[in-house]
């Protein structure tokens, strides 16, 4: 792949984090695919735009492993606060992952097993003695196929609440509504709350899911390709939908769409084989990016 | 070796697939096991249907006449063909044999015999007689035939002569006088009079007003309504009040005396507890210390408190007796003159049935289709409401039925919250690995070890080591006397429990896999515990799941015997686990079982050609119950799983 191509011109890597790097991993100017497919971790190229950003979420050296496989390499990158913050990449290259270590949900699958650590407004992640559940309360995450739980569209909502243990009907319809409007859903179900969730469609259940994600004021919400099992027509609905949350809320999406990073996300970060290969504001990755292989593979040549 | 152009095997080719290519003789081999199971299913069904609903329908009275004189009344039961041997013709009387003898060279040496039942036990110590078809030389429906359902001795049948009216003596002063006086008060009313004297042993027999100076052991005077017509109105005009009199007895025999006795052993219990703390004292501080002597107190309080109880108790008892004593009197004076058609070889004899004896009469011959269905319709109440008499054979099963479902409901409510604990701990909570594996091993192997295998464990266990440390414990009055050191409805449920528990852990095991983890991690991206998630998310999603397993549960429980002989079931038991006397529930207390019923009724009882009906009855009782049962949870699972519409299960 690219193996022809003259090196692609490194820009300063400026990442302070990659600096501290040893210096046998280093790979220079070299493409990185190629330092990747030789099983080595080339050093992420993030641009000055993202580092100047205030962080709210800062993941630093993270490196994952599935048993004795090796998912992410590595990874270190800043989430910035307000904003849309995209993760493309092909399939299997640990965007998921990556997302899914953040509100630690990986902790439910056996033999997992991290190094490196991640904070959430300066509180580390992975830290020993961290509660989970109230570091999980902190952030809302969208699925990729919608998941809304047998029960009400309200009760739904709220769950996030109930948990917690809320009981005032005051702060529940007003929450509800809330986040209801937040996800632009309050007008077609304002006058069915008490019906079960299960009976929305697709697109409807995405954006309570959404709702749910949101009704607790999470500090980020985590969205794994959130599009991807609906039709256009509420793909474009979620878009718009992302679009107006933006500022309220730091979001990092996951997809596989590259129009849709494209027109949602401020930020881009473009993963391969578990490693972060590029990350940075999404007009210059898609129009300008520093590396050949990112360029490729917005292009459609590889991925 | 082969080469590029040589392949060593190649499809071949054939005109058309073969059959078994096909596969039409599976098609055959499958389908047809699934209609001999429907079959068998269906027939079973069938047979328990047909023979459960037959039972109550009143059947015509035949009389049949033999060609010797003999005569025999009652309801055909049943029919068969037999080869009668030749030694049995030529024992024949001579007026049967000859045509027993052209019949038989007829029919090929094959004749037909009936079984009747003819009822009166007292009078031929049989319920029901043989007569073949060479015997009859008469038969018909006699239009006065009376079915009389007794509460004892079974059925009699009969012809109704009189209804009788008593007026029993005083038994002060002169016997003829008062008889004489009586005799006077009476005649003006206008109907016949009889005196009624005591015959061999305690039966009575009616005599003309004209022996009443040669009348030893006079009994009462009697006003009689003559004729069948008459007698059969009598019967009706009374039939109700006096049950209702039975009735009000029954209660106060069984209810009153019960309350009274249960009081009366209360405070015994008390002296015993009382006695057994003044013991204690005793060793422990040594007669004469301050706490012995304040035991000693105690005990004497407890002492006077029971003889205080006695005094009343047996005040009370001589009342409700006095009362019983009174409704029986008033009952005892209206009877029913019957004579039966002649026993066999006997004549007819005159019989005087007390009405408050009777629990049903009817002239099944007269019948009309709407009468018929009134008896079989009063049949089944009683069937259904009533307690069984005559060693379970006649009446009712309501106690089983109760106990049966008392019991199922007691099992489902240890076994399932129990169950899904250790369901949801196995699934949720638990590490994979071997240990966890021999677990769900050996709670699968549960599921195959033989029911009389929990009996035996109740009984050792529940019974002989819970239920005898519960008796010390709590009940140590009592003792030697166990309370719930024997088989209980308690310890009856607890096995069954134990004998479903793999059904309901295995259904619930599987409805909590089938839980998709996409609920789950939305639920704990919310920020939600695990048993959070377990109990707002998990457990209903399972719900209809868990109660599938219930049902299986409830079907395996409610239809087993075997363990319940051992721990609890018996043939008769005098009170139920839940009445009005507290405290109210008795779970320690024996129970009847239909299941163990219908093995009793059919195989334990002395009448038992007359029980076996019964068992098709109360078998399709059983079957009716526990497809009720299903059906609640059944309809149950269906409101839950229409809570989650859209989503599959």
């Amino acid at each position: 792949m690219a193996t022809t191509d003259a090196p692609t011109p490194t820009h300063a890597a400026p990442a302070a984090a990659n600096a501290r790097r040893p210096a046998g991993r280093r790979t220079g100017g070299e493409d990185p695919l190629l330092a990747i497919e030789r099983g080595e971790t080339p050093p992420s190229e993030i641009h000055d735009g993202v580092l100047a950003e205030e962080p709210v979420l800062e993941i630093e050296h993270f490196d994952f492993w599935y048993g004795d496989v090796q998912a992410l390499y590595d990874i270190s990158m800043n989430v910035p606060r307000g904003k849309v913050t995209a993760l493309i990449g092909p399939s299997g290259c640990g965007k998921s992952t990556l997302l899914r270590s953040v509100n630690r949900l990986n902790d439910l699958i056996a033999g997992v097993r991290v190094e490196g650590d991640m904070r959430l407004g300066g509180d580390s992640i992975y830290a020993r003695g961290v509660d989970v559940i109230e570091l999980r309360k902190r952030m809302g995450m969208v699925f990729q196929k919608s998941n809304p739980f047998p029960m009400s569209i309200y009760e739904n909502v709220v769950y996030a609440l109930r948990i917690d243990g809320e009981r005032r009907k005051s702060v529940l319809d007003e929450v509800c509504e809330r986040s209801l409007r937040g996800a632009a859903l309050w007008d077609e179900v304002k006058d069915r709350l008490d019906e079960l969730a299960l009976g929305l469609s697709g697109g409807q259940q995405q954006r309570l899911c959404i709702a749910r994600a949101i009704a607790a004021e999470p500090e980020v919400l985590l969205m794994d390709e959130p599009c991807s099992a609906l039709d256009p027509i509420a793909t474009g609905k979620i878009e718009d939908l992302i679009d107006q949350l933006r500022g309220d809320y730091t979001i990092l999406i996951v997809t596989h769409n590259m129009q849709q990073a494209s027109r949602t996300s401020d930020f881009t970060a473009f993963m391969y084989l578990g490693r972060m290969i590029e990350l940075g504001t999404t007009e210059e990755i898609f129009t300008n990016p520093h590396l050949k292989a990112t360029e490729d593979y917005i292009t459609g040549r590889f991925g | 070796m082969s080469t590029p152009d040589q392949p060593t095997w190649r499809r071949r080719r054939r005109a058309r697939s073969t059959l078994f290519a096909a596969g039409e003789p599976m098609i055959w081999l499958t389908g047809g096991a699934l209609a001999i199971c429907t079959v068998m299913v269906a027939g079973l069904l069938l047979l328990v249907l047909r023979q459960g609903l037959i039972t109550f329908w009143p059947a015509p009275v035949v009389e049949i006449t033999t060609p010797d004189g003999r005569v025999f009344m009652g309801e055909i039961t049943r029919r068969e063909s037999f080869r009668p041997a030749a030694e049995v013709v030529d024992r024949l009387p001579p007026a049967v044999r000859e045509k027993a003898r052209a019949e038989l060279a007829a029919s090929d040496g094959v004749a037909h015999r009936e079984l009747v039942r003819t009822g009166n036990f007292r009078l031929t110590q049989s319920h029901f007689a043989w007569v073949s078809s060479f015997e009859v030389e008469n038969r018909r429906r006699p239009p006065w035939a009376l079915v009389l359902e007794r509460l004892e001795w079974g059925r009699f049948y009969g012809f109704p002569q009189a209804f009788v009216e008593m007026h029993f003596l005083s038994g002060e002063g002169d016997p003829r006088q008062e008889a004489r006086r009586l005799l006077d008060r009476l005649a003006g009313r206008g109907r016949q009079l009889r005196l009624v004297v005591r015959g061999s042993g305690r039966r009575l027999a009616l005599a003309g007003v004209e022996h009443l100076d040669d009348a030893t052991e006079l009994a009462a005077v009697a006003e009689i309504d003559g004729g069948a017509q008459a007698a059969w109105e009598g019967f009706r005009r009374h039939h109700d009040a006096v049950r209702q009199r039975w009735r009000r007895r029954r209660a106060l025999e069984k209810h009153d005396v019960g309350e009274v006795n249960h009081a009366l052993e209360r405070a015994r219990l008390e002296r015993r507890a009382a006695e057994l703390e003044r013991e204690r004292a005793a060793a422990r501080h040594g007669a004469g210390s301050a706490a012995y002597e304040a035991a000693q107190r105690a005990y004497e309080a407890a002492q006077r408190a029971y003889e205080a109880k006695r005094v009343e108790a047996e005040a009370e008892l001589s009342r409700i007796r006095a009362e019983i004593e009174r409704i029986n009197g008033e009952n005892r004076r209206l009877q029913l003159l019957m004579t039966t058609a002649g026993e066999g070889a006997t004549p007819p004899q005159t019989v005087l049935v007390p009405l408050d004896q009777i629990v049903r009469a009817y002239p099944a011959n007269q019948l009309s289709a709407g009468g018929k269905a009134g008896v079989y319709l009063a049949r089944w109440g009683e069937f259904l409401l009533d307690e069984p008499r005559e060693a379970n054979s006649e009446g009712g099963v309501f106690p089983a039925i109760f106990g049966t479902v008392t019991m199922t409901l007691l099992m489902s409510l240890a076994v399932v919250p129990f169950g899904v604990l250790a369901a949801l701990y196995l699934r949720e909570y638990a590490r994979a690995g071997a240990v966890i594996s021999a677990v769900r091993i050996a709670i699968n192997n549960l599921a195959g070890v033989p029911s009389i295998v929990f009996g035996v464990f109740g009984l050792g266990f529940f019974c002989y080591v819970v239920g005898a440390s519960l008796d010390q414990l709590l009940f140590a009055a009592s003792l030697p006397n166990p309370t719930y050191g024997k088989g209980g409805l308690l310890w009856a449920s607890l096995t069954l429990a134990l004998l479903t528990l793999p059904v309901v852990i295995v259904a619930t095991e599987e409805a909590v896999a089938a839980v998709p983890s996409s609920m789950r991690e939305g639920s704990y991206a919310c920020g939600a515990s695990k048993w959070q998630t377990i109990r707002r998310i998990v457990l209903p999603r399972a719900m209809p799941g868990i109660i599938t397993g219930m049902v299986l549960a409830i079907a395996r429980g409610a239809g087993e015997v075997a363990p319940l002989m051992l721990v609890g079931a018996v043939k008769l038991a005098p009170e139920l686990p839940i009445d009005g006397i507290f405290p109210y529930v008795h779970p320690e207390r024996s129970f009847m079982h239909l299941g163990f019923h219908i093995y009793d009724v059919g195989f334990q009882s002395q009448n038992s050609e007359a029980a076996k009906p019964m068992v098709f009855t109360t078998t399709l009782l059983l079957i009716a119950i526990i497809a009720l049962l299903n059906l609640t949870t059944i309809w149950l699972r269906g409101r839950l799983r229409k809570r989650y519409a859209g989503s599959q299960f």
